[in-house]
């Protein structure tokens, strides 16, 4: 069974794991994702994979601590076993498109960083935008700055980059120097939306990655599915990427709080069990 | 045993019904509602059976179980040698003796059944499954062949491929078995619930496989972590078998099918069976489901559903099937135990259009009434919607168990791999060779959502294909395992 080999905090809430694993390692390709499992009365979680090292046989989730499970997570051990399905999804498609844009927000930098690695491999120039609530909120900058030609931040209050939201970066960027050849957007739905809905009448090509309720992520149970251009989609098998100009966000952001009131009980059960060792998490609304 | 029981004194004694939970109180537990002949009502089921020198219930059985045979032992009292008997041709008889329909297949045809009720064949293969687990120790298994040194992978590990590893792990062929989820048994595991089928026997029943020398890996989504190709270029395999069964999803098309309360059968059975959702806070997975729930569909998929709605606490239980009972598609036992358990079965009633909230969750759904028309393709007659009957029913959750297709992720992967128009596997029917030499198909990936022993039997013909191939075609092992 994969086991974590190395655990660090990254930033508050933000854990990176690196977990060994070579059958994945070896066929890992950016835009794909994993599921996991903790213990026999665990959930399966998608998580999202931020690198893969194939010689050494792992991989690297960065896990932001939101719910139960990855508050758990966030208190094994290195040394412990869990089992991670994958990769799973289908990889994105990267050519030489010329400018690419990469928008990451939260923990959507976590994915971002292959998809900008393999567009920059691939020849194009990566812009990236990141940007996150407050400075230490904006991961991987390191990764993203060696995996990008032109770094730009964005912080809510102001900590860090230029104050406001990637959004905000991302209409500067455009006016400042045209359309790029396409964008990728990563993070909350709401960011994801915002973009979309600025590209979408400069016909700016936009792929966001979508990240919704699973449980086999093998096209099984259908509770991902998501309302593309008026079809329904699986998101484990038909993603995670889909043209942004087609979601629909706004049921695509009800049915993610389905079990809004189960999450939130099973937290604070938790949160009670485990007072003084867990991180608090982080309330996403 | 005593005097020996004329032809007539045979047939005259009564079938043996089998005890069940009370509806009343099994709808409030998810323990399993038939709960198995005592071994006197065994013994007295087994001497109903005329041991006909050409029994046609062997016929009837696609494993080929030597039924007269194994029942006969019975008769004698000897369950042990019985349960060896029925080992030969099936290696999960504590399964079949519980999902199998019976009715449709060696108790359809058993001549006891031309004048009385037939001999109740499937619930003497549960006991004697049963008695040995009972008896603890060392379960009997077939003897082993020796080694061939051919790498067999088996892709799934539902019924049909299981059946494919015992038979050829019998034959001395090494086999490893690729399962997508954490846990073996496909849909016996995520999608028959407890009540019907416990996973305990599932568990026991693959245990046995590994004793036999299977090898179960989990989490190995093949068509993701490894092609089919690749299990013959990067892992040595001398063949392949696919079995990954009907695990695609139907939805009905209709308007309002995203909202947060319709599940698939797939989803709503995973969440409860699988992740042991019906134990929630105790284990972390939600089922989510409200208070009034309707199931679309009559199938056995859709009584699960209905059942397990049932004894998570549903209020109202809506079955709403477009035709009638009579056409209804699940077996006469798992409707009946739905009628029992109080289900409010409304026939010729066909959801048209599902209503949410602001918030995007579903407060009912429109109902068109329905009457039977001409008969179709299936022979059945046609549902026909009678033109202004319509009624609106106030429910917060609905299940489509109208039916699963070939889930598409190891045949669109692929390479060569012949589909029909459905997307499912096409085989030769002798062999169960695909387009591709050397790789093998079998269970509902090539026919279609079907039962659990027509998949084991699919299964069956499948390893004797691969022993065939293996033996005349490849004839030396890629890499020498014995």
């Amino acid at each position: 069974m994969p086991t974590l080999i190395e655990i660090k905090e990254i930033a508050p809430a933000f854990k990176q794991y690196l977990v060994k694993t070579p059958e994945i390692a070896r066929k890992h390709q950016a835009g794909q994702f994993v599921i996991v499992l903790l213990h026999d009365h665990g959930e399966r979680i998608p998580l999202t994979i931020a690198d893969s090292d194939a010689d050494a046989g792992t991989i690297t989730l960065v896990v932001q601590e939101v719910g139960k499970s990855t508050m758990e997570m966030g208190l094994m051990s290195e040394g412990d076993h869990i089992e991670v399905v994958g990769p799973l999804g289908t990889p994105t498609h990267i050519e030489n498109f010329g400018t690419c844009v990469c928008v990451g927000g939260g923990a959507g930098i976590a994915p971002l960083l292959p998809i900008a690695r393999a567009m920059k491999g691939a020849g194009n120039e990566v812009i990236s935008i990141l940007g996150g609530r407050t400075k230490e909120l904006v991961i991987l900058r390191d990764e993203m700055t060696e995996a990008s030609t032109e770094m730009i931040y964005t912080t809510d209050d102001g900590s860090f980059g230029a104050k406001g939201f990637v959004t905000n970066a991302l209409d500067r960027l455009i006016e400042e120097r045209g359309k790029p050849d396409i964008v990728v957007a990563i993070g909350p739905a709401i960011m994801m939306k915002a973009v979309a809905d600025m590209t979408r009448p400069l016909e700016i090509s936009t792929v966001v990655s979508l990240n919704t309720i699973m449980i086999d992520g093998t096209g099984m149970c259908g509770g991902c599915r998501v309302s593309v251009g008026g079809d329904s989609k699986f998101v484990c098998v038909d993603g995670p990427e889909f043209d942004a100009h087609t979601v629909d966000f706004d049921l695509m952001m009800k049915r993610q709080a389905t079990f809004l009131p189960e999450e939130q009980a099973a937290r604070l059960r938790f949160l009670e069990q485990h007072e003084c060792k867990a991180t608090k998490g982080t309330e996403v609304k | 045993m005593g005097r020996e029981l004329t032809k007539k004194e045979r047939m005259e004694l009564p079938r043996q019904s089998m005890p069940t939970q009370d509806p009343m109180d099994r709808i409030k537990n998810f323990d399993e509602v038939a709960l198995g002949l005592t071994a006197e009502m065994a013994i007295t089921e087994a001497e109903r059976c005329l041991e006909c020198k050409k029994p046609r219930c062997v016929d009837g059985c696609p494993v080929g179980i030597d039924i007269p045979a194994f029942i006969h032992e019975m008769q004698e009292g000897d369950f042990k040698k019985a349960l060896a008997i029925i080992k030969m041709a099936n290696t999960l008889p504590a399964i079949c003796g519980r999902v199998c329909p019976q009715e449709d297949q060696c108790e359809q045809v058993c001549v006891v059944g031309n004048k009385y009720k037939p001999v109740a064949i499937g619930r003497l293969e549960r006991f004697v499954a049963d008695w040995e687990v009972a008896q603890g120790g060392e379960v009997i298994m077939p003897d082993r062949q020796p080694e061939t040194g051919f790498k067999v992978a088996i892709v799934g590990s539902g019924p049909a491929g299981l059946a494919t590893a015992a038979e050829l792990a019998m034959r001395g062929h090494s086999v490893t078995v690729f399962e997508a989820l954490h846990k073996p048994g496909g849909v016996l595991v995520y999608g028959i619930p407890e009540f019907r089928l416990p996973k305990k026997i599932v568990e026991d029943e693959v245990g046995n496989l590994e004793k036999l020398g299977v090898e179960m890996r989990y989490n190995w989504v093949i068509g993701k972590i490894a092609s089919v190709q690749e299990l013959f270029t990067e892992y040595d395999f001398d063949a392949v078998f696919i079995g990954t069964g009907a695990g695609l999803p139907y939805f009905m098309g209709i308007p309002g099918e995203d909202y947060i309360g319709v599940y698939s059968a797939n989803e709503f059975l995973t969440r409860v069976n699988l992740m042991k959702g019906f134990n929630f806070p105790a284990f972390d997975t939600p089922v989510g489901m409200g208070r009034r729930v309707a199931v679309v569909g009559s199938g056995n998929v859709a009584m699960d559903c209905l059942r397990t709605a049932k004894r998570l606490g549903a209020e109202e239980v809506i079955c709403l099937y477009r035709r009638t009972r009579a056409e209804s598609p699940a077996r006469l036992e798992e409707l009946e135990h739905a009628e029992e358990e109080a289900i409010d079965f409304r026939w010729l009633s066909s959801p048209v259009e599902i209503y949410g909230n602001e918030d995007a969750r579903v407060t009912g759904v429109r109902i068109q009434k329905m009457e039977l028309g001409e008969p179709d393709a299936s022979g059945r007659r046609r549902p026909v919607p009678i033109e202004g009957e319509q009624y609106d029913v106030e429910l917060d959750t609905i299940i489509m168990g109208i039916g699963q297709g070939p889930n598409p992720l190891v045949t669109q992967s692929t390479e060569g791999l012949e589909l029909n128009r459905w997307g499912n596997i096409v085989v030769d029917e002798e062999t169960m060779m695909t387009s591709i030499p050397g790789v093998f198909a079998g269970g509902d990936i090539v026919t279609g959502a079907a039962t659990v022993i027509l998949a084991m039997g699919a299964g069956k013909v499948a390893a004797n294909g691969i022993d065939n191939y293996l033996r005349e075609t490849v004839r030396v092992p890629k890499v020498r395992t014995a």
